[in-house]
């Protein structure tokens, strides 16, 4: 169909979306962008945070961490080492990770220095990215 | 000559092994269906990655990366992908084996040699040798996980950015099909820009097309993908070595109950020829006892 967008969000274990689409948002490390048909060729590293894309008025939303995207001749790609769609997300295991994080982070800031900071940081911006795509945080 | 008896045991003994082997074999089957599928779904991803770092490589200067520097090598290192557990023929012998080729033609260049392994049958060989073993990740090729693979990726940029190592060489079982596995090298790091641009470069289609927009520069996320890269194809390394171990094990399972199968027939045949000469020794005896009494 004309004006549509191929999307596809491929990850090491699957295929996770492949879907013509009307627009679809990343969020890049240089700040979200939407991306609709005809879109520029575009390749952009990934954040971690939420990606969501609408398909005839519906939205759907994908957790997605790490990564890059591309777009070329109404093709979008999305390569991520993590993405699941807001249903299929473990909510038991992201709120455990979070917790997981937060208690590592706290550690971390109270002088504790075999822990890694930036991969405390991470964990949690990926358990709180889970946590509020799958609807469970504001 | 061994008894009727011996003869026996020793069959139903066999039968067992038989009963075991084609378990085996039949686990074996199940298992490489799973991987193979693994594989297979990684497929796509590993295509799309090495895709765009090509196009990457032909945009952005690639002698400007610490990855892809090419330095004198005074020291080599090989990372050796190998299966867990054994009872798989000599797939992991034949990955050992060119592992230690490859150690003794470095040696005789008058290089220093480090190993870095993934899978226990790797380690346990190499932990016995003379060899500087910088790491090791083990029972991992049951379930394959990415985090793994970045683990030992991140273990071989660092020892190759510090400059403990001038090269980093990846060896795996790879998966030709169900009944070959080769052994195959695969340069790490530095990586090749030659390499990069060999990657699959998909076909244009319909829509516009014009130069990508970098978000950010081209040579930023090169930078970021590179590592990712590593860890792409050492991921690659494992599924396929996982996938050639179960190939590799359905054919030696198989391959055992078929000798079993025969050592079965051979001594069913033994224990006949037996049964039957001992019949015949005791007819004899009859015979010879009915005659003497006759007088």
């Amino acid at each position: 169909m004309a004006n549509k967008l191929n999307l596809e969000v491929v990850t090491p274990t699957k295929l996770v979306v492949s879907d013509q689409v009307d627009l679809c948002t990343v969020p890049g490390t240089e700040g979200a962008f939407g991306v609709m048909a005809n879109h520029a060729p575009i390749l952009s590293t990934l954040a971690i945070g939420e990606m969501h894309y609408d398909k005839d008025g519906n939205m759907v939303r994908v957790a997605v961490s790490g990564g890059f995207v591309e777009v070329s001749s109404n093709r979008m790609t999305v390569l991520a080492e993590a993405a699941e769609i807001s249903e299929e997300i473990d909510v038991d295991r992201a709120l455990k990770a979070k917790e997981r994080a937060e208690k590592r982070l706290q550690e971390a800031l109270s002088g504790r220095e075999d822990i890694d900071m930036a991969r405390a940081k991470a964990a949690l911006a990926r358990a709180l990215t889970r946590l509020k795509v799958a609807g469970h945080m504001s | 000559m061994a008894s009727l008896k011996d003869i026996q045991l020793k069959i139903t003994g066999i039968k067992k092994t038989e009963q075991i082997t084609k378990a085996m074999n039949m686990v074996a089957a199940a298992k490489f269906r799973g991987s193979q599928e693994r594989m297979e779904e990684f497929r796509p991803y590993a295509g799309k990655f090495s895709g765009v770092m090509g196009q990457l490589a032909v945009t952005a200067n690639p002698n400007a990366f610490p990855l892809m520097e090419e330095r004198e090598v005074k020291k080599s290192m090989i990372l050796v992908v190998t299966s867990d557990r054994g009872l798989c023929g000599a797939f992991n012998a034949n990955i050992i084996n060119a592992a230690e080729q490859f150690l003794r033609d470095k040696r005789s260049e008058g290089k220093e040699v480090a190993v870095g392994c993934i899978g226990k049958k790797g380690y346990q060989y190499f932990n016995r040798q003379d060899v500087e073993m910088v790491f090791d990740i083990t029972d991992c090729m049951a379930r394959i996980e990415m985090v793994d693979a970045r683990t030992a990726g991140k273990e071989c940029i660092n020892l190759f950015l510090d400059g403990k190592v001038d090269e980093v060489h990846l060896l795996y079982g790879r998966f030709v099909n169900v009944v070959t596995q080769k052994p195959t090298f695969k340069k790490l790091i530095p990586i090749s820009a030659t390499d990069l641009s060999e990657g699959e470069v998909e076909e244009e289609e319909s829509g516009p097309k014009a130069t990508y927009i970098y978000e950010p520069a081209p040579e930023e996320i090169l930078s970021i993908l590179m590592p990712m890269f590593v860890n792409v194809q050492i991921m690659a390394a494992m599924l396929e070595t996982a996938c050639s171990e179960q190939a590799a094990r359905m054919t030696a399972m198989d391959n055992a109950s078929r000798a079993c199968a025969d050592m079965i027939q051979e001594l069913t045949l033994a224990y006949n020829k037996a049964r039957q000469a001992s019949i015949t020794a005791e007819l004899m005896d009859i015979v010879g006892g009915a005659e003497a009494l006759k007088g």
